[in-house]
């Protein structure tokens, strides 16, 4: 959203009232309620005792909860790194036009639909040694593999099982964004004798900006709160290596019924989920703008 | 020199498909086998070729109504979210009004929440309304990380339509709705079709919250096969045919948008 020459129109507010009752009803009243465990001891849904912020204190000192977020912000940014170079890569590769376009699409986004807990399964019976392609290939290979019993192993597992999962959306997203570019720009970089890269750095890139923050984003926020496929895959084993910020939560409000610990925790998690968009985005259009100007430099 | 280039990325291009596809691949081939070929040993084809599974599933009510519940649900949800989403887009693209940055980034902050502690908070709301079990539920709960997505996506699109077009409309004599229905929507049809496409995705796949708003009348199919896996033995063979049919009501439906995000993104977000 550029807000650069836009009428002022404060009736515009009736147009946006209906997602606003939409998103209010499912997003305040919750939020709320989380915001009223995280100062309560609950004992029982009876006795509740008020505790202040004791719940935020004992969280920031919890040693396990650093190891979680620790790990959440390893797996995050690993995430990104293989994710998004991976995807644009895969959207420049795209066919762009004719039935192999149609059909490259429809390869592309399957993963995107299928389930949570269903991939899971996949790469839970794929990655098995005994009756699965991947683990057996890769014993067949010599190699000692185990999900189970391995921490490395399962975190690449589950590294690997994202980004065959959601590098299609970067790739999509990024797709679209290319089929955008009018061809006067690629006639323009081939008449000033413009490179393949240069094309690329230069014309591709600054076109892909949009599409590439909605992409990267998406991305951030959804696997810092991944949940239902290590869970499926790993159960957040062996020991803690696959248990992130989100399972961790879990264990703790739905394992332990520690709802006023939990619930305080939960909104610490919103909080750096929401800081490090506003970093992200921030960031992105600052990149984006100086791009645009060594661009016409 | 273009040719070379080129053909590196094909070949990148068939590595990728090759690996998007092997997992399918195992899948579809273990739901043609019986279980105990399954756990008997590997093998790359079936061995004693199978429609059983298949079968099970489709004469199964505890199986199949998870399919139709999900599709309703889904399906509401994705009308819902266009419809609120659209007219909010509007005034986000064309308009400028107190609090228009902040209402926009308060949107995207929806799809933050993590799940996890938020499902209580859900579950007391909506059995206090009387919406427990209902398709209604699920597919207003979705709406929380839906609408935005799409309030963001359609946005971008109508904002690559040149303002002139409204204000013709509007000299030409078209009141705001009229404009609205039977111009500008078919303007950004495409960017609906992506839009509803990925309502339609994210509403699909997503488990907790849908679990926790159903017990027997709306379960969704996903929700169904977890029952499964913790069962006593395990049936892989059933699963695996369960998990196949997920994938064909998204394969139809990203069919008939492909053309959109061939061509549509054009007037995108870019």
């Amino acid at each position: 959203m550029n807000a650069s020459n836009k009428p002022v129109n404060q009736k515009a507010w009736f147009l946006i009232l209906p997602v606003l009752v939409c998103v209010a009803f499912s997003a305040i009243l919750p939020l709320m309620t989380v915001v009223n465990y995280s100062v309560q001891d609950i004992i029982s849904p009876e006795r509740r005792v008020f505790v202040g912020t004791e719940w935020f204190a004992a969280i920031m000192r919890d040693e396990e909860l650093h190891g979680a977020l620790w790990r959440q912000l390893k797996f995050s940014f690993a995430v990104l790194a293989l994710e998004i170079p991976l995807g644009i890569l895969l959207a420049l590769s795209m066919p762009a036009q004719g039935w192999k376009s149609s059909l490259a699409l429809v390869v592309v986004s399957l993963s995107l639909l299928i389930p949570w807990n269903v991939v899971g399964t996949i790469w839970q019976i794929f990655g098995r040694t005994d009756i699965g392609l991947m683990g057996a290939a890769l014993q067949g290979m010599g190699i000692e593999y185990s999900y189970t019993g391995n921490a490395l192993h399962a975190w690449l597992t589950v590294l690997l099982m994202d980004v065959w999962h959601w590098t299609p959306l970067v790739a999509l997203l990024g797709y679209a964004g290319l089929r955008s570019i009018p061809d006067a720009y690629y006639q323009a970089a081939s008449i000033d004798g413009a490179s393949k890269f240069d094309v690329f750095r230069y014309v591709q890139l600054p076109k892909m900006r949009g599409v590439l923050m909605i992409a990267v984003l998406l991305r951030f926020m959804d696997s810092f709160m991944i949940y239902t496929e290590p869970f499926v895959l790993t159960g957040g084993g062996p020991g803690n290596s696959t248990t992130f910020l989100s399972q961790f939560l879990t264990q703790k409000a739905v394992g332990q019924f520690d709802l006023g610990p939990a619930a305080a925790f939960s909104l610490i998690y919103f909080l750096i989920i929401l800081l490090m968009c506003f970093i992200l985005y921030n960031w992105m259009q600052r990149v984006g703008t100086q791009t645009k100007e060594v661009g016409h430099a | 020199m273009h040719k070379p280039k080129f053909q590196k990325r094909s070949l990148f291009m068939l590595a990728y498909v090759v690996f998007a596809l092997l997992p399918i691949y195992w899948m579809i081939n273990m739901s043609f086998k019986t279980n105990n070929e399954i756990v008997a040993g590997f093998s790359l084809l079936p061995n004693h070729f199978t429609w059983d599974n298949y079968k099970t599933i489709l004469s199964d009510v505890a199986w199949y109504s998870g399919y139709i519940n999900s599709l309703i649900y889904v399906g509401i949800n994705t009308v819902i979210s266009l419809c609120v989403a659209l007219p909010a887009a509007y005034a986000f693209s064309r308009y400028s009004f107190l609090g228009d940055k902040h209402v926009f980034f308060w949107l995207l902050t929806n799809r933050m929440t993590p799940p996890a502690v938020f499902l209580l908070p859900f579950f007391q709301l909506y059995t206090s309304v009387g919406l427990m079990d209902t398709h209604i539920a699920v597919a207003l709960a979705h709406l929380l990380f839906n609408v935005p997505l799409a309030v963001w996506i359609l946005e971008g699109f109508m904002s690559g339509i040149p303002r002139e077009i409204d204000e013709t409309a509007y000299i030409d004599g078209y009141t705001f709705p009229r404009f609205f229905i039977r111009i500008f929507i078919p303007l950004i049809k495409a960017g609906v079709g992506v839009a509803a496409f990925f309502c339609f995705m994210f509403s699909w796949v997503e488990l907790l919250l849908a679990r926790t708003l159903t017990s027997v009348n709306a379960k969704p199919i996903a929700a169904t096969m977890t029952r499964t896996v913790s069962a006593a033995g395990m049936d892989w063979a059933t699963l695996a045919a369960a998990g196949v049919l997920t994938i064909v009501p998204g394969a139809i439906v990203i069919w008939f948008v492909r053309n959109y995000i061939a061509k549509g993104f054009a007037m995108g977000r870019v």
